[in-house]
């Protein structure tokens, strides 16, 4: 038994930061075809999307069907990272049988790093969609582009400050997630129980930072595409998304990996179940924070606040509310509220996919209406993008989850957890 | 009929009748939680649904042991929470837009939006309520008299002892039948409850 782990090579840091590591008890044992595929159907979409999507034609539509693919992604990363956080923090046993895969998830910031290219392109770009603010000139009161309110705000809204926190977000998040994987995966080599210390220490101070970050992340990337609009909650709106749509993902990577033989007996019913419990749980907490934003502009009547809903509550976009109301919330309430649904793994994944598919919608339906206020629509970039982006995501996660043990067998609570029942 | 009809309730809740010569039931002490949960699973395979188990504690999979399924009190729950969603929808119509209307800031007598919270909270009360008295319920609580108390070794249930106890209104009941199967599943004392005041026990 070794004591230390070994870091990867440049390059594959930004996928996996650690080298691969053995496991005789729980390995993966999928042939790489699956993440091999993936990964080059991600690179062709994303390469088309982004190659065709430059061109004069579509530039606008690009920028904002490749803000919302790249953000999912993010969001999914970020709910699993508080999983592994909370999880730490509250000493939870039943998540332990599954948590190398959130674990895995959370991981992905170098790689969303990269991908985020675009977004930072489009900050320096007339035709991008933070160009609201962006404009030169906009503070300038003899220039043409002079907006009163963003000039209010410009000692915030401004680029390099804008870059700074992108980059301090990353830089936070970046650390807490690859300390939190590399002292788990230490703890599959070493078994040391003092491990689990360590992370706990890791999680006090991590929670906060990344609660924080994460909701002036919210604020940043959705927000300011309508700089005129505020609302504080918007953060706990964009977490709240995030928290369920990891859930989501996590239960239908444990659906598919049973599938392909693997966490046979360790994943058992009473884990679905809890999951089952938290997709439920949060699909109402995000309709409660959904309504709370929405309750208090509409009661309050103030224009500059409701400009927003106002934008999606016509020319097309109250069906996309309305579809948001009842395929977010209502729909899947009811769905989720029986029993045996969260009990099997093939219920609760198509329930899973479906509520990612709505996670990108309330994406969509934030950020598009900037873009298309004449008229509700989706282009098809907004799909290849999000495609691209996702199977790359999918692809990198696999790959990392591939190259070490699938359950924390390090850990130990693991037993515990293995005979988890719900009374 | 109706008093078969009750009797079967209260048994259901767990209440059961004693016998004509007063006979409550057979009361065994087991050694150990493990002993517990099997001596349940003999008892509940034999036949016997007037059972109950006894422990300072809850016994992981002691439910599936005694058969008892999947527990009623969530429909419960959703009946409490629709009356509550529905109360709450026909109060705030009722008193906002035909009792007493109040133009507020021009907006609409009854809408929707600033019922939802008040819809919201009387779904969660009143399901939570029902639930809570759904549980009590169907339980037979709160349920100051109980025969079993007549037993002197039984005050020990909320300490260290672990007992069975099958109610002589079993249609299975038998004493010496019913004393031979407790036996067998390896009680370490075995005493015959009645339900007017005394108890004979002897140790095996």
């Amino acid at each position: 038994m070794r004591d230390s782990l070994r870091g990867s090579s440049l390059l594959m840091k930004f996928i996996d930061p650690l080298a691969p590591t053995k496991s005789d008890q729980y390995p993966f044992t999928s042939t790489p075809r699956g993440y091999t595929f993936t990964l080059l159907a991600g690179l062709t979409i994303t390469l088309v999307s982004v190659f065709v999507g430059m061109n004069e034609l579509f530039i606008e539509q690009f920028y904002f069907s490749y803000l919302i693919g790249w953000v999912f992604c993010l969001s999914i990363s970020l709910g699993c990272l508080f999983i592994v956080l909370i999880k730490h923090l509250v000493r939870a046993e039943w998540i332990v049988s599954l948590r190398r895969i959130p674990e895995a998830a959370s991981v992905s910031f170098p790689l969303l790093a990269i991908l985020s290219i675009p977004v930072i392109i489009s900050l320096f770009d007339p035709h991008g969609p933070y160009h609201h603010w962006t404009t030169e000139g906009i503070a300038d009161p003899t220039s043409s582009h002079y907006d009163e309110i963003v000039a209010g705000k410009v000692a915030y809204l401004n680029i390099p400050f804008f870059l700074a926190r992108i980059a301090f977000y990353f830089i936070a998040w970046t650390f807490v997630s690859s300390r939190l994987w590399r002292l788990s995966v230490l703890q599959d080599v070493t078994g040391d129980p003092h491990i689990s210390v360590r992370l706990r220490h890791l999680s006090a101070w991590g929670l906060p930072l990344c609660a924080i970050t994460t909701a002036f992340a919210g604020f940043d990337l959705l927000m300011t595409l309508d700089p005129h609009w505020f609302s504080t909650i918007f953060g706990v709106y964009f977490f709240a998304g995030a928290f369920l749509s990891a859930f989501c993902f996590t239960a239908l990577t444990v659906a598919w990996l049973q599938r392909a033989g693997m966490l046979r007996g360790v994943v058992t019913a009473e884990h679905y179940h809890d999951l089952g419990k938290l997709m439920f749980g949060f699909v109402v907490f995000w309709a409660y924070i959904a309504f709370s934003q929405y309750m208090l502009i509409w009661y309050g009547g103030i224009p500059e606040e409701t400009a927003w809903f106002k934008y999606r509550l016509q020319n097309g976009w109250e069906t996309h509310s309305g579809i948001l109301l009842f395929g977010h919330f209502i729909v899947p309430f009811i769905i989720l509220l029986p029993r045996a649904i969260k009990r099997y793994a093939t219920p609760l994944a198509i329930i899973a996919v479906w509520l990612l598919m709505m996670q990108w919608f309330d994406l969509h339906w934030q950020s598009m209406p900037v873009l298309h206020k004449e008229q509700a629509q989706f282009h098809w970039l907004d799909l290849s993008c999000w495609a691209g982006l996702f199977s790359l995501f999918v692809a990198a996660f696999l790959w990392r989850f591939s190259r070490h043990a699938i359950v924390c067998e390090g850990d130990p609570q693991l037993g515990k957890s293995l005979r988890f029942e719900n009374v | 009929m109706l008093k078969k009809v009750v009797q079967n309730v209260k048994a259901s809740m767990g209440i059961y009748q004693a016998r004509e010569d007063m006979v409550y039931g057979l009361l065994a002490e087991y050694p150990n939680p493990g002993a517990l949960v099997s001596a349940a699973r003999k008892v509940h395979s034999s036949g016997y649904r007037h059972f109950d188990t006894h422990s300072p504690f809850p016994i992981h999979g002691m439910d599936r042991a005694m058969g008892l399924g999947q527990s009623k009190v969530g429909y419960l729950t959703l009946i409490g929470g629709i009356s509550g969603l529905a109360l709450a929808t026909w109060l705030q119509w009722w008193t906002s837009a035909v009792d007493y209307p109040m133009n507020i800031s021009g907006k609409p007598f009854f809408a929707i939006e600033p019922s939802i919270p008040i819809m919201f909270e009387l779904t969660v009360l009143l399901a939570a309520l029902v639930t809570v008295g759904g549980m009590l319920a169907m339980n037979g609580l709160p349920r100051p008299y109980n025969p079993l108390f007549y037993s002197r070794g039984f005050s020990r249930v909320t300490d260290d002892a672990f007992f069975l106890h099958i109610a002589a209104s079993d249609s299975n009941f038998d004493l010496d039948e019913t004393e031979t199967l407790l036996k067998e599943a390896g009680a370490t004392s075995i005493e015959v409850v009645h339900d007017h005041g005394y108890s004979e026990v002897y140790t095996l």
